[in-house]
């Protein structure tokens, strides 16, 4: 079974989805995981689906690019099967005043103390940043990360929180 | 003060502050003020009667407004007015009222909603909250404790108020990474 990652991004305009999703199941592609979103103006989608070649799907969404509207890429990926978290999950907010690498900077902490981010999305609107990302931390490192991560906030001028993920079972 | 009165706020009402309020401007983020924890304040003092006068006032002027605390205007401190009176979602209203120092110290029923924030005027985000909260501060003006009993909307409200005396945005509490939407809705 072949295992596509597919990325389509374009102006928004209405039926990106419809148009990209009939293509798939035209072709028996199955979407799996994916995310789409509208970002400053601009659709995008990240999917996984699995069944045909990469080729084939490529050359069935050529003509929704020919516009010139739409870049879509297709890459066959090695299936692999689920990812087991690796610790324990947390959610990292951080906002203040747009700059240059504050992205880099805090997941830079992270990553420096063996975190893996799960998930992120960032915010620019006028002049306030907004970073928040889904993190899992080693077990019991959380108050040592909280504590680099506030260092690098200050460094940055901007302000910092590490929370728990709390997830109800019910 | 009898303990039915320290159930509530005792009739108290924005008016007996004696002193008209100012309009003042509504700083937004990333200014800092919003992220730094306000000191708790003389309830009795002046200048804290004078911006419970200008909180009420400036929360009157804008529209949609149930809520708006000191680092709002530009004052590091533990002052917010709360006035969700009329508003659709209310359960439980107290009418219009300013609180110092004020803490949460019952919270339960912990329920996710979408929040937006005049200082954050372009982004809203999904943030749990207790919809069964007891909240107690003193009263400007006279100083008086107060423990108020209160529910749903304007138990958001009040968590929202007491945040941003501690310098947290609804920001600082969104749960996830899709939890932060651009708004869309302008009242």
């Amino acid at each position: 079974m072949n295992e596509l990652a597919i990325t389509v991004i374009g102006r928004d305009r209405p039926g990106i989805v419809a148009d990209v999703a009939e293509v798939l199941a035209r072709l028996g592609a199955n979407l799996t995981d994916s995310t789409m979103t509208r970002l400053r103006g601009h659709f995008a989608m990240t999917l996984i689906c699995v069944g045909p070649a990469a080729a084939d799907v490529e050359a069935a969404l050529a003509p929704l690019a020919a516009e010139g509207q739409l870049l879509a890429t297709v890459r066959a990926v090695t299936p692999d099967g689920q990812t087991e978290p690796t610790g324990e999950p947390y959610v990292l907010a951080v906002h203040g005043a747009d700059r240059m690498g504050i992205v880099a900077a805090m997941t830079r902490v992270l990553a420096d103390a063996g975190g893996n981010v799960t998930d992120l999305s960032t915010r620019l609107t006028g002049s306030l940043y907004v970073v928040v990302a889904e993190v899992e931390l080693p077990p019991g490192s959380a108050d040592e990360v909280a504590g680099r991560l506030t260092r690098a906030a200050a460094d940055l001028g901007v302000g910092v929180s590490l929370r728990p993920a709390d997830t109800d079972l019910l | 003060m009898t303990a039915e009165e320290y159930a509530g706020l005792g009739g108290w009402t924005p008016e007996k502050l004696g002193l008209p309020g100012e309009v003042r401007a509504v700083v937004a983020a990333p200014d800092p003020v919003l992220s730094r924890p306000g000191p708790a304040v003389d309830p009795t003092s002046a200048e804290v009667v004078q911006l419970a006068a200008d909180l009420v006032a400036t929360m009157r002027v804008s529209p949609g407004c149930v809520g708006l605390a000191a680092p709002q205007v530009g004052v590091s401190a533990q002052v917010f007015a709360v006035d969700v009176t009329g508003h659709p979602k209310a359960v439980t209203v107290h009418g219009a009222f300013v609180l110092c120092n004020a803490t949460v110290v019952e919270a339960s029923r912990w329920k996710a909603g979408r929040e937006g924030c005049m200082s954050v005027p372009d982004l809203t985000g999904d943030v749990k909250r207790a919809s069964r909260l007891v909240v107690e501060g003193v009263l400007p003006g006279s100083g008086d404790p107060v423990r108020l009993v209160t529910d749903g909307f304007e138990a958001r409200a009040l968590q929202h108020e007491i945040d941003h005396c501690a310098g947290l945005l609804f920001l600082d509490r969104v749960a996830g990474a899709h939890a932060v939407y651009q708004r869309k809705v302008y009242l």
